[in-house]
């Protein structure tokens, strides 16, 4: 059914959309400003820092200091290698769990998802001294495969979210036709749930780039990725706004355009199913 | 095309996994502090004079407390060098932790350190850690704004005349704050600063028997007379600021007055961050009058090598070349006397280029009144001026120190306080076993 609405409403409507993102994506902005200034500037008023002149001196002090590109590309191994690491295990099972639904199944997910509200420095030492037995100290290795743990819950519930919308009918279908359960998951499950899985990628992506607790204590200076970064320009004495800003812009900017390229399959991706 | 990726990922992660450690590079942990920055930015004179390569980790003061502790706890081996403060030190030394320092070269002059720098940073007389810098606190003020008031600023100040002097240049209309000091809450920021005011007000954290102090008369006077000081000429919301956040008001010309480290002496006198750059005076941390102990704390960053590291040499090399007097000459070769590292070392504040630095003598008073061994009027079990060098002492001060922020944001009352601070600590020693 059609609505009708008001050209009042709809400016209403937009108007009210931006104030809330400008809220929300403020912050961010502010740090892009204070990156563009220089360290004594940053500190002053609003209005004082607005106005003063524009400079790119931080992101020269930190391309000076830090190896910029070595964190990048940890960064991108790390979030692209346990996304896709995750998928490998997510996908049957999430098959499994959608379409042979056993008795156990919901307390499998309900299960899988109280993993995550365990607060992560609880098992610190235990994953520590595992890795230092492994020798998988500081090694995106190592990495690579926690960051893919802790965010495997989550990749298993979109996608068995995602999966259920899909009819088990056309999977019998492709049964019928001869189609072996790799063929089944590969050629008919998957290119229909693609959507789903893109945003689950992109988000699983997202939440592995941000990682800051097991990234910051499982590497030293091999395996460091953006986040440890970050945090070599917080200073408990002296005053390096500019520089942390500029640090800060430099890790965020990667995927903050990732995020808009896709922002169309994100959206859809998450919305999947809501409107047939 | 998600093979292709699959399969690349894979491969990326053996090539990365077969990476081998160089024999020749040593990793240093390390704070984001001007120092240690700079200290980064000389490191290829290091490399150049002993071919040893060095690899840094810079993080944030609390994240790497973490990281060290994690570290060293387990054996982990992923620091060659660490840089600890004195709190550490002895502790991790006692505990068998750390390399001792015990063999340093002549030429090295361990006898030049100052003599609270090293005792602060030993356990059982052995040298746990080298210091890189050293700090105490001290008072810097507005030279304009005293004058404006009529008012001479003594070298060693009372508390009394502190607040009479914050009264007078307290000038809200143009946004100036007679003092700004800490209030923010954690055991290094604000519970150091208010450790030190009790101390100066002849107070101490426990008695010979590990008892908290926090029922006794002085400890009262001391919070009573914080609070109504900042609360009369402080900053708004002062229960929230940290060396950070009075830094950035001093600089911008908002604080009559400031206590806190005498590394700050160098920020803001320098006119690129600072907006009063020369109207800056330095005075002793403030006494009670009848009090011997000023308010003085000490502190070190220090490099120490954890016991186990496969490169035990080659840190203890770094560890020499850092803190030696080569290296002090070398920072004021290339960047200026100003920013050599202070407070470590005799020779340096000999030296006569030195000397003539503003901060330089008032700096080295204030850590010569220092006493690690000796914090307070009344006798102590521990060691630690603005800090209890016992393992628990951060986590209960951490929980003291909240209790006493909720003070400043007037959300509970100073005797509520106090004696949440008594049960607290008293109860976390008795668990501990010292009582």
């Amino acid at each position: 059914m059609a609505r009708m609405v008001s050209t009042r409403r709809k400016t209403i409507n937009t108007v009210l959309a931006w104030g809330v993102g400008l809220i929300i994506f403020f912050p961010i902005l502010w740090i892009t400003v204070l990156s563009f200034k220089s360290e004594g500037d940053a500190i002053r008023t609003p209005i004082e820092v607005l106005t003063a002149p524009w400079t790119l001196e931080s992101y020269a002090t930190v391309q000076e200091r830090s190896n910029y590109l070595k964190h990048f590309w940890n960064s991108v191994i790390l979030s692209v290698g346990s996304t896709f690491l995750g998928l490998l295990v997510a996908v049957p099972a999430a098959w499994s769990m959608a379409f042979v639904p056993s008795k156990r199944t919901k307390d499998i997910l309900m299960w899988m998802l109280s993993t995550k509200m365990l607060p992560a420095v609880g098992v610190l030492y235990p994953i520590y001294l595992l890795f230092i037995r492994m020798g998988l100290l500081d090694s995106r290795l190592g990495l690579t495969i926690v960051l893919m743990l802790i965010n495997l819950p989550i990749i298993v519930w979109m996608l068995y979210t995602y999966f259920r919308e899909i009819p088990g009918e056309i999977l019998e279908a492709a049964r019928m036709d001869g189609a072996g359960l790799r063929e089944e998951i590969l050629y008919v499950l998957t290119p229909m749930a693609v959507p789903g899985i893109a945003s689950t990628v992109l988000l699983n992506v997202i939440l592995a780039w941000n990682e800051a607790f097991w990234t910051l204590n499982l590497t030293a200076a091999t395996a460091a990725p953006l986040t440890a970064f970050i945090a070599s320009y917080s200073s408990p004495e002296g005053l390096f706004y500019a520089k942390l800003s500029a640090a800060s812009v430099m890790a965020i900017a990667p995927i903050l355009i990732l995020g808009w390229f896709s922002q169309k399959q994100l959206v859809r991706g998450l919305t999947f199913g809501a409107v047939k | 095309m998600k093979l292709k990726y699959a399969l690349r990922a894979a491969t990326a992660l053996a090539l990365i996994s077969g990476a081998a450690a160089n024999a020749e590079t040593i990793t240093i942990a390390t704070v984001n502090n001007g120092d240690m920055i700079r200290m980064q930015g000389l490191t290829d004179e290091f490399t150049k004079k002993t071919g040893i390569d060095v690899e840094w980790v810079t993080l944030e003061e609390n994240v790497l407390r973490q990281r060290v502790t994690t570290d060293i706890t387990t054996k982990g081996g992923q620091f060659d060098i660490m840089t600890i403060g004195m709190y550490e030190a002895p502790i991790w030394g006692k505990n068998g932790w750390l390399v001792p320092l015990n063999d340093l070269s002549a030429e090295y002059d361990v006898n030049d350190i100052l003599p609270a720098m090293r005792d602060g940073l030993s356990a059982d007389g052995t040298l746990y850690a080298a210091p890189f810098y050293g700090e105490s606190s001290m008072l810097m003020y507005r030279t304009d704004l005293m004058e404006k008031a009529g008012l001479t600023m003594p070298e060693e100040p009372t508390w009394e005349f502190i607040r009479e002097a914050a009264a007078a240049m307290d000038d809200p209309e143009n946004g100036i704050n007679g003092i700004c000091l800490r209030g923010k809450a954690g055991w290094g920021e604000g519970g150091a600063l208010i450790t030190v005011v009790a101390n100066s007000f002849g107070a101490r954290w426990f008695d010979e028997e590990w008892n908290a102090q926090f029922d006794t008369p002085e400890w009262k006077e001391a919070l009573t007379f914080y609070v109504n000081l900042m609360n009369d000429y402080g900053p708004d919301n002062y229960a929230t600021n940290g060396f950070n956040e009075n830094l950035s008001l001093f600089q911008q010309g908002k604080c009559g007055m400031w206590m806190d480290a005498t590394v700050a002496a160098s920020f803001v006198t320098n006119p690129k961050e600072s907006t009063v750059a020369d109207k800056v005076g330095f005075a002793m941390a403030p006494h009670k009058d009848g009090i011997s102990k000023k308010a003085n704390w000490l502190w070190a960053w220090a490099l120490g090598i954890p016991a186990g590291t496969q490169k035990e040499e080659a840190a203890k090399k770094f560890v020499e070349w850092a803190t030696s007097k080569e290296y002090l000459e070398l920072v004021a070769s290339k960047e200026g006397w100003a920013n050599v590292p202070p407070g470590t070392r005799q020779s340096l504040y000999d030296n006569p280029e030195y000397a003539s630095i503003p901060f330089a003598q008032m700096t080295l008073k204030s850590i010569l009144a220092a006493d690690p061994t000796n914090c307070c009027e009344k006798p102590v079990p521990y060691t630690g001026i603005q800090f209890v060098a016992i393992p628990e002492f951060a986590g209960i001060a951490t929980e003291v120190s909240q209790e006493f922020s909720a003070v400043y944001a007037g959300q509970q009352s100073i005797d509520e306080a106090l004696a949440k601070a008594q049960e607290i600590t008293n109860d976390a020693m008795e668990a501990a076993g010292y009582r």
